[in-house]
């Protein structure tokens, strides 16, 4: 780690974020290390209530860490005061999901991707401001005329297409993308994920990228993070965690996939039950309950994050028997 | 065509008409499905997949919903000229559906229990206890615990939830189950555990189903055959591995060449350009025209003829034949 250590981004120590529910505390996001070097993407990949978003909304600072540290370029954003944080969101920005619920309906898109530039104060005067939206809008495939067009008129691909050039508007380092195809159709998915990539390249970009579809993030990772029950569990370049997957959730996840291969058929392997709950989880492996390998010190003992092989990170205590072998799933 | 078809499509129109404007939703469609058969509908929203369920099950919200043309044959009977009466008794007993989102699709304010047992008593004639048992059984097999019969929807789990819809689909032992995305809301671990379910009652009571989705993996998971659907037409239909592996319409190829590749990295995303069209304002000619890499002029003013027998297409020309060869 320690030659690549001057081109990491964002960096996070035991990062937790607790939410207080009348039951105790809800454990969103618990214990979090991670690095995300520049000009990388970080795929998360989890299941829905796995904290992958909150995740990355304490990153930026949208939800306020319960514990632990944030860095982005070394510099601690929990420190910062309110003006700075303003400062830096220049950096660093978010693009949400649904297209349809995060543009205002009442404005065109012009002023939408405007809306930053004038916050910001990137340009005094209008027509600068006008002459960066037009940029912006080609650079992410828009065609002029829809500068006065409004939200309602546009499909979710395109509303996407507007939701990203304003996230660029004011040259952001870092993004973070929180399932930004999920609501897409498969065609239009492809379209969005191109354009992510192009602007990657052209812009030197940072992304994290939040997606419940292993094939998607797959894609456009360049290392993936697996997340359960609030924690991150797997951490290793794409290549690995597809060929050598090292958590037995990971395998699990991984073998759930509906394949189009139809000249294969895979066993699938079915995990007993469901998530269990995050508030006020018990000590122990949080997979424990549904992991066919568990033993008693999975069921006592928290099972640390960490560097088991050169670059990947596992949170497992039987990791070295599943690397062997010697642990199999039953299909 | 054998005896045992057991619906059969044809010519199927229906469109959405208000005052201000004509939806044509499905298109002229033509499909069968065999006893013990299972057929994927895939396509892109507002390909007019749900339209279709909708037809069979003759739920089709009227207004502004009209079936203008076509027949829909189930066991040799056209169920547009149903009476309500006759509607009931099919619904249930002869086709079943699942539908995307069983957060809503169960009632909040009744137990999961009482709203089983609800459908057992108004198809048949049978006692209250009678019903009881048959639902706490039914429950056993989909994976939900009996003693669960009293505990109301907002209890349950997405995936729980989804179960209790599949087993109150089952209840009357349906010939035909139609899912409409059973799984699109669930997560991938939770999906695998209600397909499997899906798939192993479908084989103990040799049901046919229609399993409507938009993931081409799903459907060649759990479906013999598939229909791709566009803007209201079927434009490709066959079996699964002849479908897969030889598509034959650019629509189809080019779905398979949007999606990201598990087994293949470098494989880039080319994506379909443009949007599907609007159902109100179809183009002349191929519908999909306006999309495809490939459209010349005829394709722009004629509709496209029906190739194949088994592995039928819609396409003014056969693209992809001769580069297999």
């Amino acid at each position: 780690m320690s030659s690549t250590e001057d081109k990491v981004l964002i960096e996070t120590r035991r990062l937790k974020k607790y939410f207080p529910v009348p039951a105790g505390f809800l454990h969103a996001v618990d214990d979090v290390n991670l690095t995300i070097n520049k000009g990388e993407t970080l795929g998360i990949v989890g299941e829905s209530g796995c904290g992958k978003s909150t995740l990355g909304r304490v990153i930026l600072r949208l939800h306020e860490a319960t514990s632990g540290d944030v860095l982005y370029d070394g510099m601690n954003v929990n420190d910062f005061t309110d003006d700075e944080m303003r400062y830096m969101r220049q950096n660093m920005q978010i693009i949400f999901q649904d297209p349809y619920a995060s543009l205002n309906p009442r404005m065109t898109i012009g002023q939408i991707i405007e809306e930053p530039l004038k916050l910001h104060k990137v340009y005094e005067k209008a027509e600068e401001r006008r002459k960066r939206v037009e940029e912006l809008m080609e650079l992410v495939g828009l065609p002029m005329r829809s500068y006065n067009q409004y939200p309602h008129e546009f499909d979710g691909g395109r509303r996407q297409r507007v939701v990203i050039a304003r996230a660029l508007s004011i040259n952001p380092q870092f993004i973070v993308c929180d399932e930004p195809v999920s609501a897409l159709d498969v065609s239009v998915q492809a379209q969005i994920l191109n354009l992510l990539m192009d602007l990657q390249k052209k812009m030197q970009l940072t992304y994290m990228f939040i997606s419940h579809d292993l094939s998607v993030v797959k894609h456009i990772s360049t290392n993936i993070g697996v997340m359960y029950l609030g924690q991150l569990i797997e951490k290793a370049p794409k290549s690995a965690i597809f060929s050598e997957p090292l958590h037995p959730y990971t395998i699990a996840l991984l073998s759930a996939i509906p394949s189009i291969n139809v000249l294969q058929k895979s066993k699938k392997i079915i995990l007993k039950g469901e998530i269990t709950s995050p508030i006020n989880p018990k000590v122990g492996c949080r997979f424990a309950a549904r992991c066919p390998f568990a033993t008693e010190k999975c069921r006592t003992e928290n099972p640390e994050f960490v560097e088991v092989k050169p670059d990947h990170f596992a949170a497992c205590h039987r990791w070295q028997e599943v690397a062997d072998g010697t642990l199999k799933f039953d299909v | 065509m054998g005896n045992n078809v057991l619906l059969d499509v044809k010519n199927l129109h229906v469109h959405y008409v208000t005052s201000e404007i004509t939806a044509k939703a499905v298109n002229g469609i033509d499909f069968t499905v065999r006893a013990g058969e299972a057929l994927g509908l895939v396509g892109e929203t507002g390909a007019g997949k749900t339209t279709t369920a909708l037809s069979i099950m003759q739920l089709i919200p009227d207004p502004p919903g009209i079936i203008v043309d076509g027949e829909i044959n189930f066991e040799g009977n056209n169920v547009i000229f149903n009476t309500d009466k006759q509607n009931r008794d099919m619904r249930g007993n002869g086709i079943a559906m699942i539908f995307q989102d069983p957060m809503t699709a169960l009632n909040p304010i009744m137990t999961v229990g009482a709203q089983l047992a609800e459908v057992v008593l108004t198809h048949e004639k049978v006692s209250k206890a009678e019903a009881k048992k048959r639902v706490m059984e039914l429950l056993e097999i989909v994976g939900v615990k009996s003693d669960r019969y009293d505990d109301y929807p907002h209890q349950f789990s997405g995936g729980q939830k989804q179960r209790v819809v599949i087993a109150m689909s089952l209840l009357c032992n349906p010939k035909l189950l139609i899912a409409d995305e059973p799984t699109t809301a669930l997560d991938v671990t939770i999906q695998a555990q209600v397909l499997d379910i899906i798939n192993k009652l479908r084989e103990q009571y040799k049901m046919s189903m229609i399993l409507i989705t938009h993931d081409l993996g799903v459907v060649a998971e759990t479906c013999d055959d598939v229909a791709i659907m566009y803007a209201g037409q079927i434009v490709e239909t066959g079996s699964v591995r002849d479908v897969y592996l030889h598509p034959k319409h650019p629509y189809t190829r080019g779905l398979f060449d949007s999606i990201p590749k598990m087994d293949d990295d470098a494989a880039e995303l080319i994506p379909i350009e443009g949007t599907i069209s609007n159902a109100a304002d179809l183009p002349d000619g191929c519908y999909f025209h306006p999309r495809c890499r490939y459209c010349q002029e005829i394709c722009k003013t004629q509709q496209p003829p029906q190739r194949g027998e088994e592995h039928k297409f819609m396409c003014h020309f056969d693209l992809f034949s001769k580069e297999e060869a």
